[in-house]
């Protein structure tokens, strides 16, 4: 039942089949036996989790339909949830207990999700391995000698192992893409202004967004049906009515005009992963869709552009961190500054306080426009990309990563690590929808495909994703083993 | 654009970070290829393109004046570092 | 070497909204610390701001009653510094697009002549915590309620050129600031606030010379005193062979100095730039003429009205609309009693002396406007004289009595019974047969002295004209 999906489990749940506590409980031994291992979540919270299953069934006695009522979730820790440790990864919030509730969390709640626990990820999403957290690196359930991916690296491990039913991520320049394709499962990345950003602890402000990471595009459909929508919290979460997600997941693809960007099947590709594409080509073929090359000229500008952009928001958005109000602070601190500095130095880890320094520098005097406003014309130029070519195309595709997960510790220098989100990061600078879903598998390892769609195009995405999961079975291959233990 | 130890220090100080002698080698290093990826942004000539803040074109929507906050001090200070009478402290402020 | 003194003022206004500009947080003066700090007002991780429009309709509204142009598209920015009274280790301000650009204010200074003081720009921005620095076991107390107040900065050209002048300027800003309403602005408590950028030239000199900004400046007073200090320092300064160094310096008033600020010995750089957690604030014409609508009648066009309307002279115009309570205040009184010249008189000299003496603010007067419009009533109806009103106003303060009702008990009803005045009339005829005589042999102004001395007579309450009428009778 535990590698059951969302909607499988939905149906389960209505017939009594099994109970809300049941499957909470088994989810919460599945953790027993492998979080060790996996180091998928900071935080597991077995009794509210237990409560909550419990208050699920009661509802459900009483007449509540909710589809995702008693469901087991896990929420990435970068979201706040009350009354519970909220470490977005990093030792700066290490004993943070949130006095509130993301819009996000309070939603699942209100539909009557059951929170299983906080789940691990990059240092305040900074990273794409899940390498940088302060509670040490996340392991990749087909692997574990690998990483996960990142930043998400922990709801998308736990969600490859059937840790939790489904898990929440956020997805600046591929956080829940990334490891989505990395650990074999789906995740969507929402256009942004989709999803409250209410109590979503920020990292770059103009990319963040929250989806889902799942089993299903089905399942990604039923989350976002529940996560969407405007929030008046949230100055751009966007006024949109929000539609029903699994509506549309039966349309038919014939006539569906597929567009190829010419520069993500370049060089720096790995041919597994190249083919894998093809092949999953193929099938959309075989439904009717039309293949064809398009052009996004300025895409690799879009990973230099990113790494302006998103470490200028994010040095001010950590600046909150100054051990006053909340929060590390450091030991006897001798006078303002060093209370400042080695707050922030001892309570933040390498890859953020280099992000703090690249943001920093590109916003300094002098150096403003050839950085930041640079960068923003070039933001600018990316969205244009997009929108001529989905002038003549309805969905694009490509890979989701350049290659399969790689081992831990094998990235070392940043550079190599940023130029991992080459395919991901140009959506975020555009702010439109994207999905990864399993399309292939080299040497045990998943491989990812990248659907993106225009502005507010998620249910299209969604059926262009579930049409290809009608056909294969990739997004139903679950690893044989976990850290050498049978599944 | 040139990037060295004294930049970092400067910049560090801007950002409200410490960065030790040993570590500004290294960090300097970092920064310097970081920054060479990001110059890749220099070979396009964008004279004539307006900046993109958001990547939506929506406006700011306004929010009705009215006092919706209750007093949660007990509350929210339970989180402080260091407090006394209702106050957050901190190492002396000079003026 | 002649000097001249060139001075700009950056002037900070709390908008009196409900609650902050980002939060739902009350803005109430004088509440408990940190009572009023939500958890955006502390920056918790993952909140974000919704902006008031409150704020907006009365940053705009300044705009259009200055006649300065209104952004149809404003956007607000990042200003990054580290402070602990600043929670998100940034400002939230407008940089390039403020909601008010250019215009200008006629101000009359002090020799009597208008100059036209340009303003150029107003924007909408967050304020800041308080520091407390009072110890705490060496330690300093943080107060965050004030986090996040709807501040209206606004912005003059360096055209003011004496501490007067700035003084007349800030006076007149705060006038407007009170006739639209959007601002409590009292100095005192802080809902107003001035920086003064102050630097010299020789005169004839073409160039600005290198200026510093003096903050910290909490009444009128202080801002010609800190000027003139300043002023002073940097003539020292510079006569001396020195230089001045550009530095924001803090005003002492209890020692009239102004002194370097440390906390801002670094050259900041604040790194602005667009706020990714707003979307730019985009109003139309629609909006803008609303608000035009909405306006109250501005200070000058109150001034001209009431020369106008009530024939006052220019000066009494000016100190009746220097406030738009004052003004309302003398409208009430001017229209109740009748006698509009009567009552500009009673206003700006009695009841403004009044208020001065005991430091009231004209919403706190012990007499009230219906009050003195009926003392102004009883003079011109003859019930009392003049000269008995200033009596009876006097009583008005301590008691709350009627005007008819003091008069009553003290006695002071005017005597305009004719035997009565006749009785007096006559015997200040038999007293003073001299001057009788002189008047009598055509030395008309012997005819004052004789009123004079049956006002005496009757104790202040005779009606002097019906004495005057009477006494030219009898010696006729």
């Amino acid at each position: 039942m535990i590698s059951s999906t969302v909607a499988e489990l939905s149906i389960a749940l209505k017939a009594g089949d099994i109970s809300s506590v049941e499957l909470t409980q088994a989810y919460l031994n599945r953790i027993a036996q492998y979080n060790g291992d996996l180091n998928a979540f900071i935080t597991v919270c077995e009794e509210s989790a237990l409560e909550q299953a419990k208050a699920a069934d009661a509802a459900r006695a009483k007449g509540d339909t909710s589809l995702l009522l008693g469901i087991p979730l896990a929420h990435k820790d970068i979201f706040c949830t009350q009354g519970i440790t909220t470490t977005c990864g990093s030792r700066m919030l290490e004993n943070f207990i949130s006095p509130y509730n993301a819009t996000v969390v309070e939603k699942f709640s209100n539909a009557g999700v059951v929170m299983l626990g906080k789940t691990n990820m990059d240092e305040f999403a900074m990273g794409s391995s899940n390498e940088t957290s302060f509670f040490g690196p996340v392991k990749n359930p087909w692997n574990n000698e690998c990483v996960p991916g990142g930043s998400s690296g922990g709801s998308s491990a736990a969600v490859a192992a059937d840790l939790c039913a489904m898990a929440t991520g956020t997805d600046t320049g591929g956080s829940i893409r990334q490891p989505a394709a990395f650990c074999g499962i789906t995740g969507l990345k929402p256009s942004y202004g989709r999803v409250s950003r209410w109590g979503m602890i920020a990292f770059a402000s103009s990319l963040d967004q929250a989806g889902p990471i799942c089993k299903s595009a089905e399942d990604a459909a039923l989350m976002l049906n529940v996560m969407a929508g405007l929030d008046e919290k949230d100055s751009t979460s966007i006024d949109k009515p929000v539609e029903d997600y699994t509506a549309s997941l039966g349309n038919s693809l014939e006539g569906l005009k597929i567009g190829i960007p010419k520069q993500h099947f370049a060089e720096g590709l790995s041919s597994e992963v190249e083919q894998a594409i093809r092949d999953a080509l193929k099938e959309y073929e075989k439904m009717g869709a039309i293949i064809k090359e398009i052009d996004l000229p300025n895409s690799h500008l879009s990973v230099p552009a990113y790494y302006v952009i998103a470490p200028a928001e994010a040095s001010a958005n950590l600046s909150r961190y100054d051990g006053v109000r909340y929060g590390y602070r450091c030991e006897n601190p001798v006078d303002l500054e060093d209370m400042y500095k080695r707050t922030r130095s001892e309570g933040f880890g390498e890859e953020v306080k280099r992000r703090i320094m690249i943001g920093t520098y590109a916003l300094s005097a002098g150096f403003y426009d050839a950085y930041y406003r640079k960068a923003q014309k070039i933001r600018r130029l990316i969205k244009n990309d997009f929108s001529n070519a989905l002038k003549e195309v309805d969905v694009i595709i490509g890979p989701t990563s350049p290659h399969t997960a790689f081992k831990l510790g094998s990235k070392s220098d940043p550079v190599s690590m940023y130029l991992e989100d080459i395919y991901t990061i140009a959506v975020n600078l555009a702010g439109l929808p994207a999905i990864s879903i399993p399309a292939g598998s080299a040497n045990g390892l998943p491989i990812g495909m990248h659907i993106v769609a225009g502005d507010f195009e998620e249910a299209k995405i969604l059926n262009v994703a579930h049409q290809f999961q009608k056909l294969t079975d990739w997004h139903r291959q679950k690893p044989s083993q976990i850290s050498g233990k049978e599944v | 654009m040139a990037f060295d130890k004294s930049e970092v220090e400067k910049i560090a100080h801007l950002a409200r970070l410490h960065i030790s002698e040993s570590e500004a080698d290294e960090v300097t290093s970092r920064i310097t290829d970081i920054l060479a990826l990001i110059d890749e942004m220099q070979s396009v000539d964008t004279d004539s393109i307006e900046p993109l803040s958001h990547p939506l074109d929506v406006v700011q929507r306004l929010r009705t004046d009215e006092v919706t906050e209750q007093n949660q001090r007990e509350k929210l200070q339970a989180l402080a570092p260091d407090n006394q009478d209702g106050l957050y402290l901190v190492p002396k402020v000079l003026e | 070497m002649e000097w001249e003194t060139v001075i700009g003022l950056e002037v900070h206004v709390q908008l009196s909204t409900k609650s902050k500009l980002f939060s739902g947080s009350s803005i109430k003066f004088g509440a408990e610390p940190n009572t009023q700090a939500s958890i955006f007002d502390l920056a918790l991780p993952g909140t974000l701001p919704v902006f008031n429009k409150e704020a907006l309709a009365k940053a705009v509204k300044f705009g259009v009653a200055i006649g300065a142009e209104i952004s149809k598209r404003s956007v607000f920015d990042r200003k990054n510094y580290f402070y602990p009274d600043l929670p998100k280790g940034y400002q939230v301000t407008q940089l390039d697009y403020p909601t008010v650009g250019k215009g200008e204010l006629a101000v009359t200074m002090d020799d009597g002549n208008e100059r036209v003081i340009g303003i150029t720009r107003a924007h909408m921005e967050e304020d800041a915590g308080k520091s407390l620095h009072e110890d705490y076991q060496g330690m300093s107390g943080i107060d965050l309620n004030r986090a996040g107040t709807p501040l209206l900065e606004i912005v003059s050209e360096p055209d003011l050129r004496t501490a007067r002048e700035a003084v007349a300027f800030l006076k007149k800003l705060h006038s407007i600031i009170r006739y639209l309403d959007i601002s409590d602005a009292i100095m005192a408590e802080g809902s107003m606030r001035c920086d003064a950028n102050v630097s010299i030239r020789p005169v004839g000199e073409t160039e600005y010379g290198t200026r510093t900004e003096i903050k910290n400046i909490n009444s009128f007073r202080f801002v010609e005193k800190a000027i003139n200090y300043e002023v002073q320092r940097q003539q020292g300064v510079l006569e001396d062979g020195g230089r001045i160094v550009q530095e924001t310096r803090l005003y002492d008033a209890d020692k009239d100095e102004t002194r370097p600020m440390r906390s801002k010995e670094v050259a900041n750089d604040y790194r602005y730039f667009p706020e990714p957690d707003l979307l730019p604030i985009v109003i139309d014409d629609e909006y803008i003429e609303a608000i035009r609508a909405q306006l109250p009648e501005m200070p000058d066009a109150k001034k001209a009205r009431f020369i106008e309307e009530y024939s006052l002279s220019d000066y009494d115009a000016g100190v009746l609309v220097s406030s738009r309570e004052i003004a309302e205040y003398f409208e009430v009184v001017a229209s109740q009693s009748g006698d509009a010249k009567l009552a500009a008189n009673w206003v700006s000299q009695d009841l403004m002396g009044l208020l001065n003496k005991s430091n009231l603010d004209i919403s706190k007067s012990p007499v009230q406007a219906e009050r003195l419009a009926m003392l102004v009533t009883r003079i011109k109806d003859n019930t009392i004289s003049g000269k008995i009103a200033k009596t009876v106003f006097e009583t008005m303060v301590e008691d709350s009595s009627s005007v008819d009702e003091i008069i009553a008990k003290k006695g002071l009803k005017q005597v305009t019974d004719s035997g009565e005045i006749e009785k007096i009339v006559d015997e200040v005829i038999t007293n003073n047969p001299e001057q009788a005589q002189q008047y009598r042999d055509g030395k008309e102004q012997v005819i004052g002295f004789l009123v004079g001395q049956a006002m005496k007579l009757s104790k202040g309450k005779a009606n002097p004209a019906a004495v005057n009428e009477l006494l030219r009778k009898k010696l006729a």
